[in-house]
């Protein structure tokens, strides 16, 4: 008899959290008769999609690591000398097991709920102590994008503190980066301020000038004393920057001792892979005076009401979520993974550490300058610290660099006669040899590589060598052994509540499954060692996944172009507004410059209008969350000269399919304008709906939501668009490594992929579901969110559903009636703490409300202990209405409750310690503890403290 | 029920305004203002000499999660600001009518005051 042979479980079924007997049980609760039923009453008949997306069917976990596998062979791993700002790093691989590679770390969320997020607050702590030293300044935040778009917010920052000039001008080094400089020329465009790149040496500081960009060391290696510089910037009222390089530094005189206003750069090379391109986290420190210009997220030591320190995010009203067209910047994603490993790369080396790195690199530097002057070679700069700039015959480069490719080396080539070289950590006497036999075209050395040591001279002057102090606090010198750093580690990932514990309900945030078979290529070498500038032949493997990455993202939004350039979301923003603007020019259009937003929209989508040199005219909601048609008519008629967009989140901020999209979209073009559609909701529509099929021009989409790449504790994100073909030539490019369109809108990233080593884990997530996978994981998130809608109805009132009673898939939950007995929406997000949750989206896109997203990856197991945490809760509340519990002083009041006050000896609160600490049966199974309690933030915003505190300020408790 | 001082005069921006014997105003926000924004922890004054314009913004103020403009409730000039909310935020919502104090105001044209409103009808905006 023939064998019948089972096929393998696929994906599917381990990324969809309820089981099908579940999924028809609870579509049953809910009154339909199959889940395709419930669909059709969720999302508007005319805009679905009537047939199958155009992908294969979905495939097993052991079937598409074989396909990563061989795409990950087609990439060749060369010596990386290119330098611009991507060295090659080891990576302690205490730190590469313990937090890469650990869901612990990767899939918390950014750390809004402090007093279950301290582990990684005190991580970027740390990271913002370390930046402070190093750059001797003594602001910092944690962190940025990456170096160029660091650079970018530098000059913004300047452009705010500037007093209004006529016609500004903004002076940028021509040692920078190249890629800086493309970025910043695209950002300063936008805004209408003029970038003058020059030599720093003949900057001029006239009455426009207000401020300057240079590089130290520069792109070429130079170290340059740039005090004279500073002082005739200073002088004329301009601000200086210094793009700096955090490993120099521990040999050099730090930016703020020699009189920059502002210091940014990249950590990569503190332990985190080149990644071809990314992600990684950048830095930015700035003086006491400017930190209320400072963008990004800052973390701030402030105390809880026991008064234990305790650390939480500062300044907020700085940032987009709260300022929106007057923040000081659209960065919502930062890159804390990669902050967190570069702050433990600080903590495990400490100063003496890094500084016996960054001798040994200069060393060999210093060797093989010797060695290049010995075979007669002209080196351009005298003083340098790991970068060597050097003349070359024009006839003898390309036999050089043809020498070097054979070695499996790649040189940066400046000019048809300039090579420069840029050493790292990785890099060894036996490497230097190397790179000394392809400068000698293979002939045999003339001399000794001992003769070039002993010949190596002082290359910085000593004017510029470093005489201060840096990471002096004990937490840089505490962890030297391997057990102690494990230790450390493993101690601060156990304050933080990950999707390890719990549901991480958050709305808008797409806390879905991010799975270890798409985690894993992210820590291959093949994909993580390659330099982003490395030449295409080198990198088949990745230039062959984005391919299929762009086809499988088109197909998905219904688009005909993809630019997988920018960084986050907030960018890919800013990247789709600078496409729609480079349209409009093209077209003779270059005053349609009003951007039509609803009041219900993220305040990332005014921050990035305005980034976009935008004025943002904002359209009414009605009560139910919906645009208000008639006032689009009429603003869209008012501005119809001079409309260049509208910016349109769908499903809605307030999780809803609304029916009139297709006449929002038809309204803006009929007035000239172009549809930008915010692609943080996609995860109700794959499959089901396409953005480019219902209207809109260009879309961006939130890979690190759904697209599995894991929100990293706050980052790294992704945020690709997608764009109609009219719109195709004006996608990003990039200055070294051409990507873009003919008539491309600029450089929006550092890197041409922006952060490619994490592209395979969205290229995985769509390979393993293939089409009937992600039409399926859709439908289970709308489910989800259905189910708990409807479980939670009879207890809370619940906000805005479509024309059915129904929401897409998030809900919002209105706490505002309970106000009136003094319980407020925080009291409730503590108290869900207190259950083991995370609690759900606090007071957006309503203040005084809750959102809460399930995804389709958690199990109705899940489902119903959250929403019996929150029903209890609720009668925790009646308590209070019914004067059966003290109005100030009860469970929810004083919530959190950690283990020291319910374990202390005095304990005088009316309610117990048991119903404090266990409120439900899970929570004796498995206990969340918050580390500190309600954190004051008003205290610490105040007094605003950014680096480690003293470590008597933890003795004195 | 927040504290509306009969004696004072208000804007519908949450300004309230004192007039002194010689003629100068003393403008801060009122103490519902101060309840609905929470703790306060940052005041952005304009400097004295700025000139500033009915109904225009003279100055931030920050709360946690909240920010918001102040409104100038006359055009005039800044004759005084209080520099100790710099080291004090939170006298604005310890004392708003006294040590909260934000600006002290010389105005162009002193009937500007009349336009404003009066405790009672301030009262009724805020439906207390």
């Amino acid at each position: 008899m023939r064998a019948s042979i089972p096929r393998p479980e696929r994906f599917t079924y381990r990324h969809i959290g309820p089981r099908p007997e579940d999924i028809d049980d609870m579509v049953q609760g809910l009154g339909y008769d199959s889940l395709d039923a419930l669909i059709d009453a969720v999302i508007p008949d005319d805009i679905r999609l009537r047939r199958r997306l155009a992908l294969p069917k979905g495939r097993t976990e052991r079937d598409v690591l074989r396909s990563l596998r061989a795409l990950a062979g087609q990439n060749e791993i060369f010596r990386s000398y290119l330098g611009m700002g991507y060295y090659g790093t080891f990576t302690p691989q205490v730190i590469q097991r313990n937090v890469l590679e650990n869901p612990g770390w990767y899939t918390a969320y950014t750390p809004y709920q402090a007093e279950i997020s301290q582990g990684r607050l005190e991580a970027l702590l740390n990271y913002q102590t370390m930046v402070a030293d190093l750059t001797a300044l003594p602001i910092t935040n944690a962190s940025l994008l990456d170096e160029a778009t660091a650079a970018a917010e530098a000059m913004w920052m300047t452009e705010s503190i500037a007093k209004k000039r006529e016609r500004p001008v903004y002076l940028v080094d021509e040692g920078c980066h190249p890629q800086t400089i493309a970025v910043v020329r695209t950002r300063a465009a936008a805004r209408a301020l003029e970038v003058k790149v020059a030599p720093a040496e003949q900057f001029e500081f006239g009455p426009q000038v207000i401020g300057a960009l240079v590089q130290y060391p520069a792109t070429d290696g130079r170290v340059a004393d740039f005090r004279p510089l500073a002082e005739r910037a200073h002088a004329a009222g301009a601000l200086v920057t210094a793009a700096t390089d955090l490993l120099a530094l521990t040999l050099l005189v730090p930016p703020g001792e020699w009189g920059a206003d502002i210091a940014v750069g990249s950590s990569q090379r503190f332990g985190v892979p080149m990644g071809y391109g990314g992600p990684h986290a950048a830095f930015f420190a700035t003086k006491e005076t400017y930190k209320r210009h400072m963008p990004g997220r800052i973390i701030g030591v402030s105390k809880d009401g026991d008064g234990r320190p305790a650390l939480r995010m500062a300044l907020q009203t700085r940032e987009q979520h709260i300022r929106r067209d007057k923040a000081t910047s659209n960065i919502c994603t930062a890159q804390v993974l990669l902050a967190v490993m570069a702050s433990m790369y600080a903590v495990y080396h400490g100063p003496a550490g890094l500084r016996r790195i960054a001798d040994r690199v200069h060393a060999l530097t210093r060797t093989l300058a010797a060695a290049l002057r010995r075979l007669g070679y002209t080196l351009i700069h005298q003083s340098f610290v790991d970068t060597l700039a050097i003349e070359v015959e024009r006839w003898a480069l390309p036999g050089i660099v043809d020498a070097a490719r054979n070695r499996r080396i790649n040189l940066r080539i400046l000019s048809p006669t300039r090579l420069s070289v840029a050493l790292d950590e990785t890099v060894s006497l036996s490497d230097v040899a190397d790179l000394i036999a392809a400068f000698a075209l293979d002939e045999a050395l003339p001399f000794m590589m001992e003769e070039a040591r002993n010949e190596a001279v002082e290359a910085i002057p000593e004017a510029l060598q470093r005489t201060t102090a840096f990471m002096t606090h004990p937490v840089f010198h505490l962890n030297r052994s391997e057990t102690e750093m494990l230790r450390y580690i493993k101690r601060l990932e156990a304050r933080d509540l990950s999707l390890t514990a719990a549901m991480i309900p958050l709305g808008s945030c797409t806390m879905k499954l991010n799975a270890t078979t798409e985690m894993m290529p992210v820590s291959w070498r093949e994909f993580n060692r390659l330099h982003p500038f490395a030449p295409r032949d080198q990198t088949a493997g990745y230039l062959r996944l984005f391919q299929q990455l762009r086809f499988q993202l088109a197909e998905i939004t219904g688009f005909a172009a993809v630019s997988l350039q920018p960084n986050a979301g907030s960018q890919g923003e800013l990247a789709g507004l600078l496409v729609i603007r480079a349209y409009h020019e093209s077209r003779g259009d270059a005053h349609r410059k009003v951007c039509l937003i609803p009041m219900s929209a993220h305040g990332t989508n005014p921050a990035s209008a305005v980034m976009a040199g935008f004025s943002v005219v904002p359209v009414a909601s009605d009560e139910r969350g919906n645009i208000n048609l008639a006032d689009l008519r009429a603003k869209a008629a008012k501005h119809a000269g001079e409309l260049a967009a509208i910016m349109v989140t769908y499903p809605s901020t307030h999780g809803v399919f609304e029916t009139s999209i297709r006449e929002i979209c038809s309204i803006v073009h009929d007035h000239g304008g172009q549809v930008y559609l915010d692609g943080a909701n996609l995860n109700a529509q794959v499959g089901l709906c396409r953005p480019g099929d219902y209207g809109a021009d260009v879309c961006h989409v939130n890979l690190h939501k759904t697209f599995c790449i894991p929100h990293g504790g706050g980052g790294p994100g992704m945020g690709p668009i997608c764009a109609a073909e009219h719109l195709a030539p004006f996608l990003p490019d990039h200055p070294i490594v051409h990507v873009g369109g003919p008539q491309s809108c600029g450089t929006v990233s550092a890197a041409p992929w922006g952060s490619a080593t994490i592209l395979p884990i969205s290229w995985a997530y769509i390979t393993l579901m293939g089409w009937d996978g992600l039409e399926q994981a859709t439908k289970v998130a709308i489910l989800n969110a259905n189910y708990i809608a409807q479980r939670l109805k009879g207890h809370y009132e619940l906000l805005y559903s479509g024309a059915r009673g129904l929401v897409a898939h998030e809900c919002i939950i209105d706490t505002r009636p309970f106000k009136a007995v003094g319980i407020e929406v925080e009291d409730i997000a503590k108290r869900i703490i207190d259950y083991g949750f995370h609690p759900p989206t606090v007071s957006f896109p309503v203040p005084g409300t809750l959102m809460i997203e399930p995804t389709e990856s958690e199990s109705r197991e899940e489902l119903d202990r959250f929403c019996d945490a929150m029903i209890a809760i609720r009668e925790e509340i009646r308590e209070v209405e019914e004067g059966r519990a003290d109005r100030l002083n009860n469970l929810l009041t004083r919530a959190p409750h950690t283990l020291e006050q319910v374990i202390a000896d005095g304990w005088d609160r009316p309610y117990s310690r048991e119903r404090a600490a266990f409120p439900s049966p899970h929570t004796r199974l498995h206990k969340v503890w918050p580390t500190v309690g309600r954190v004051d933030s008003a205290f610490g915003d105040r007094n605003l403290v950014c680096t480690c505190p003293p470590v008597e300020a933890y003795a004195a408790l | 029920m927040s504290n509306v001082p009969a004696d004072l005069k208000y804007t519908k921006d949450h300004e309230y305004v004192r007039a002194d014997a010689a003629g100068v105003l003393t403008v801060g926000i009122t103490d519902f203002a101060q309840g609905e924004l929470g703790d306060v922890v940052f005041v952005n004054l304009p400097k004295p000499g700025d000139r500033v314009a009915a109904h225009q913004p003279f100055g931030t103020i920050e709360a946690v999660k909240a920010v918001s403009e102040l409104f100038s409730p006359v055009t005039g000039m800044v004759a005084e600001i209080n520099g100790a909310l710099d080291g004090d935020p939170a006298a604005v919502n310890r004392d708003p009518y006294g040590d909260g104090w934000m600006v002290r105001l010389k105005p162009d044209d002193p009937k500007e005051l009349n336009e404003l409103l009066d405790a009672g009808a301030y009262r009724n905006q805020i439906g207390e």
